[in-house]
């Protein structure tokens, strides 16, 4: 009987799934196609929660609808026009159609067989039994600093990357219309409870869901948020600062790798009785780095004063200025 | 327990499809973008179908690590290439304004000389 009312939750949520998908994809409007795309994303953090994976739920909903529906929303402004107009042939769909129609075939037909073969070896059984050794007791934070921790490390190397490309880019977007007094006097509750929430999220990734990511991800809210009610908040932020604490992350974790590397011979190799500690001091730099990066790549490149002590680039923006 | 991946990875099958005919189909870059992103959620669905171990058993914890990483990449791709397209549609606004501010000067150019010789 229980498991009929699962089937019938499971069915309801991916026919809504799919429905959103579509709706996100054939919109005609791009503000509607954004709205639907972050109604998508926490549909999806439902869909995690319900698939026992509540890691993933708190980093969909906070960047995957949160930050991305921030980031997509503010896009929006630098475009002329908000309509969405498909001018392909009539040949050119149908063979987009009809591509895409076999390999929904073919994926189909692999992810049946896939579920179907036998388990083989399953990498959940070697995480269980070395999960004891790792420092941790949430398996996925221990795969992700510990028994991956290249993955993690070389994931920090790409948001520092994109987030390099953006400054590289781009002047800060000008500021939108003047922030009314509800949202500042609601931001000033919020952003003290998301600060507070993002360092609970920190410390809790050892035993339970949580992580760096999430934690970095709700830090860079709360400043996103601030960013909103207080459009001018970031000119008393020393940008130099700012700097270090957009590579602190990858510095402190590439130190404790080399470090580990002159105790165990291999880099980033953890002993197991210092595991805990450097697991954490490795998560709150990266933290820092990920808050930092993501309110940068939302504030849309470089904050105010950002070339001051840079002359070479000074000089260019001046000449262009100067066109 | 195989009904509910099958269902979950062939919603994800969907997504991935939904959003791949999509972006084949779009010009623009911002509802590409979005579609790309659909994609990127239908391959996460794949994963966290195939982690799922039945309401009572513990799922997989390597997918879900590598899903979470790939979140995080997928937001910073998404800013980076938001971040391409504002460049290219500056450019863009400059070129129109560049070449409007030239043909203003041809045509003054042009006049000059005709006023000239009217005096």
């Amino acid at each position: 009987m229980i498991e009929i009312l699962w089937f019938m939750v499971d069915v309801m949520l991916v026919l809504l799934l799919l429905a959103l998908a579509w709706t996100t994809c054939s919109s005609r409007d791009v503000m509607r196609a954004v709205t639907l795309f972050i109604a998508m994303g926490l549909l999806l953090a439902i869909i995690w929660a319900r698939l026992k994976a509540p890691d993933l739920a708190l980093a969909e909903a906070i960047i995957g609808a949160g930050i991305s529906g921030a980031l997509l929303l503010s896009a929006i402004r630098d475009y002329p026009s908000t309509a969405i107009a498909v001018d392909r042939s009539p040949l050119m769909h149908s063979i987009i159609n009809t591509f895409t129609m076999a390999l929904t075939i073919v994926m189909s037909w692999a992810a049946w067989h896939g579920l179907n073969m036998s388990d083989g070896v399953r990498l959940s059984e070697q995480v269980a039994s070395q999960l004891a050794v790792s420092g941790v007791s949430n398996p996925v934070t221990a795969v992700l600093l510990n028994f991956r921790a290249y993955d993690t490390l070389l994931e920090l190397a790409v948001v520092l990357t994109a987030v390099l490309t953006v400054l590289i880019l781009n002047d800060k977007r000008a500021d939108s219309t003047a922030p009314g007094p509800l949202l500042q006097g609601m931001t000033r509750w919020l952003v003290p409870l998301l600060v507070v929430t993002s360092g609970y999220l920190l410390w809790v990734g050892a035993h339970a869901p949580g992580g760096a990511f999430q934690a970095g991800a709700m830090l860079a809210a709360a400043m996103i948020l601030l960013q909103l009610a207080y459009p001018s908040i970031h000119q008393g932020f020393n940008l130099y600062l700012l700097k270090i604490l957009l590579v602190i992350g990858i510095f402190i974790f590439v130190l404790t790798g080399l470090w580990m590397m002159s105790v165990n011979d291999d880099f980033l190799a953890f002993s197991p009785a210092h595991a805990g500690t450097l697991i954490l001091v490795i998560e709150t730099a990266a933290t820092i780095s990920i808050a930092a990066a993501l309110t940068l790549a939302y504030i849309g490149g470089r904050p105010t004063g950002w070339e001051a002590d840079n002359h070479g680039n000074r000089a260019m923006t001046e000449k262009g200025g100067a066109e | 327990m195989i009904s509910t991946q099958l269902l979950y990875a062939l919603a994800g099958v969907g997504l991935f499809a939904i959003g791949l005919r999509a972006t084949l189909l779009h010009h623009l870059l911002l509802p590409r973008l979005l579609a790309l992103n659909v994609c990127g959620a239908g391959v996460f669905l794949i994963f966290i179908a195939i982690a799922y171990a039945g309401i009572e058993g513990m799922p997989d914890p390597v997918p879900h690590a590598l899903v979470l990483t790939g979140i995080v990449v997928a937001v910073s791709a998404t800013a980076m290439a938001l971040a391409l397209g504002r460049r290219l549609e500056n450019i863009k606004s400059d070129a129109i304004k560049s070449e409007a501010t030239k043909s203003e000067t041809l045509k003054s150019a042009a006049v000059k000389p005709e006023a000239m010789n009217d005096e």
